[in-house]
């Protein structure tokens, strides 16, 4: 691997103490995206997307070391969205931290779009193909493994969601990790109680536990607070030899009562002419 | 007095049947991957608990630091080779072809193919080398790899030409399937022999009635049958087509023009792999020949030597010679 002088100099630690109002910011910023995109649309991954959005704040804006000027920089922080589907979350972020033009947002999921319903590696910013689910862990170690024997800096960061851990894939990947000792890697556990038919119904609590069996020093935080978050995300950054597991609790729809209240359904239905007064229940509640 | 040895029994570690008098190599695939290892930094190479029985531990011995055993996970196994390919590594795995086909699929498909992941799959025991049964023989893997997009897929025809494909697999973008060979691999090819990707070559010219289009040692075997009936006035061509996909249609029609009629021989079922292909490549061009199939039904089958099951199910050195002895008037019937 080449390595700029430029590059090196940068540390893969985040630099200060985190601002939490601005994180905030940014994750209703994030939210005020993903309700644009979604609008009109009349269905959509907007419940798992504002669950999504503090976390996304919180490594955007403060704990990944990237630069979107450079999406290809080697020694970059990877974040991998193994759920594909929630793709109005990657590309609300890709846009807030640059990536992407945010004028192409509108077309999500349109025909023909740049911004697919469910995310591919085209996409600049996006580092693996999502939404096949139990995909993203074993890819996440096989990139901590080869930026590690590389000498490299950065970390893996991946996303799964609490119905992932039914595919047996998921925890393959999660014996993996730890016979590894992937200490770069952190993984993201999205634990919102909802899958494709209702309610998570499958045995697979209690989650945390279950990582720290498998080897990997795990936390659980409520996955919408974002103080909680980034002290998650700090405690996570020691080079141990053991992998890393944040449990996020996460409420989906979270900014949008109406949403939340609704259903606690995967893929919720909104009528043409219910967005404006949720988008105006969101920034309401930005206070 | 010590008992004989049971030779007509059961193998599952999958040798190729080692043909007497034939001169072999050992663990060429393996052997090749440390040579290449030395040349290419960037190459790596894992297994799903299979090393011993994929030959890639001479890689692991002389690259320890780029060799993981990733345990009985072949999922896991495809997307850590992905994850490793996308910064920057070229990750060559293995296990036995029914693990990486059935069970790995999705993970092939998505993980790898369709992120163009320079991952190199080495899939051990094709066909009916391994002696387990269906379990453990791969038997329709030809027709699942080449259903999937942007996949290479090479069928080796022996030791020579193994070793050059584990060579070109390196600088073949993307991810790339090769049935492997393991143990004692014959040695069949001659040294001037050039694997090419995509590329069908004539082995044997002869005189246009026969012509023999086969894929993996199924081209050896063809060799051979040639050879053997060769004393009775037969004169075969051979063309070998190690890489099923991308697909040599024109080495196919080409050849098709030049000959009466067809055998077509792959160890693999008669579905979906090279006879599939051919047959599919033929119709579209209005081009008809007779067409004897040397390959397996569509079904499981049994455990034993691979002698015994290559002899139960019709594609041994003697089904080849039956075929060429065929009346051509009879040729091309359903069997």
């Amino acid at each position: 691997m080449t390595t700029s002088p430029a590059t090196a100099a940068l540390s893969n630690q985040p630099p200060g103490a985190p601002d939490l109002d601005e994180l905030r910011r940014r994750a209703f910023a994030l939210r005020r995206k993903m309700m644009g995109m979604a609008a009109g649309k009349g269905e959509g991954y907007i419940a798992q997307g504002l669950a999504m959005a503090d976390c996304l704040a919180a490594l955007y804006f403060h704990e990944m070391r990237h630069d979107s000027a450079r999406p290809d920089w080697p020694d970059r922080d990877r974040f991998l969205l193994s759920t594909g589907h929630y793709s109005i979350a990657m590309y609300a972020v890709l846009a807030e931290a640059g990536y992407m033009d945010e004028a192409q947002l509108p077309s999500y999921g349109l025909n023909g779009s740049a911004l697919p319903m469910s995310t591919f590696d085209e996409t600049v910013g996006v580092e693996i193909v999502g939404g096949s689910l139990g995909h993203g862990l074993g890819q996440a170690v096989g990139m901590a493994m080869g930026l590690r024997m590389d000498g490299s800096p950065a970390r893996v960061f991946c996303e799964f969601s609490d119905g992932e851990l039914q595919e047996g894939s998921t925890w393959e990947a999660a014996m993996g990790a730890a016979t590894f000792g992937c200490d770069n890697l952190v993984a993201l556990i999205d634990c919102n109680g909802i899958q494709a038919d209702g309610p998570v119904t499958v045995a697979i609590e209690p989650v945390a536990d279950k990582m720290s069996a498998f080897g990997w020093d795990t936390s659980e935080v409520d996955g919408n607070d974002m103080a909680a978050l980034v002290a998650a995300l700090a405690g996570a950054r020691a080079a141990d030899g053991r992998p890393k597991a944040i449990v996020m609790r996460t409420t989906p729809g979270h900014g949008v009562p109406t949403i939340v209240a609704r259903e606690r359904a995967h893929f919720v239905r909104i009528a043409d002419d219910e967005w404006d007064a949720l988008i105006a229940e969101l920034e309401a509640g930005n206070v | 007095m010590s008992e004989a040895p049971i030779k007509n029994r059961t193998r599952g570690m999958g040798e190729i049947v080692e043909v007497a008098g034939k001169q072999t190599e050992l663990a060429p695939f393996g052997r090749t991957l440390a040579e290449l290892g030395h040349e290419r930094p960037e190459i790596v190479g894992l297994t799903a608990d299979m090393g011993r029985y994929s030959d890639i531990l001479p890689f692991r011995d002389a690259h320890p630091d780029r060799f993981f055993n990733v345990g009985m996970a072949e999922q896991n196994l495809m997307m850590m080779a992905a994850g490793l390919s996308k910064v920057g590594k070229i990750a060559f795995c293995t296990t036995y072809s029914v693990f990486i086909t059935r069970r790995a699929y999705d993970f092939v498909a998505i993980a790898c193919a369709h992120s163009k992941a320079n991952v190199k799959i080495f899939a051990g025991m094709p066909g009916l080398v391994n002696g387990y049964g269906a379990t453990h023989q791969a038997t329709e893997d030809l027709n699942m790899m080449r259903g999937i997009a942007d996949l290479a897929v090479i069928d080796p025809c022996d030791a020579i030409e193994l070793k050059q494909v584990v060579r070109a697999a390196a600088d073949i973008p993307g991810t790339v399937y090769v049935r492997n060979l393991r143990g004692k691999v014959p040695v069949e090819l001659g040294d001037d022999y050039r694997f090419t990707f995509g590329k069908g070559q004539v082995l044997r010219a002869g005189d246009g009635r026969v012509g023999i289009i086969a894929t993996g040692y199924m081209s050896a075997r063809a060799l051979d049958a040639c050879r053997a009936t060769a004393a009775e006035g037969h004169d075969p061509s051979v063309l070998h087509l190690s890489t099923i996909k991308p697909f040599d249609a024109a080495a196919v029609l080409s050849f098709a023009r030049d000959h009466e009629r067809l055998i077509v021989a792959e160890n693999h079922k008669t579905t979906g792999g090279l006879t599939t292909l051919v047959i599919e490549a033929l119709y579209e061009s209005g081009l008809h020949r007779p067409m004897t199939r040397i390959s397996l039904a569509d079904s499981f089958f049994e455990c034993g030597s691979q002698e015994y099951l290559e002899a139960k199910y019709g594609v041994d050195l003697p089904a080849f010679e039956a075929a060429i002895r065929q009346d051509p008037a009879s040729a091309g019937a359903p069997t």
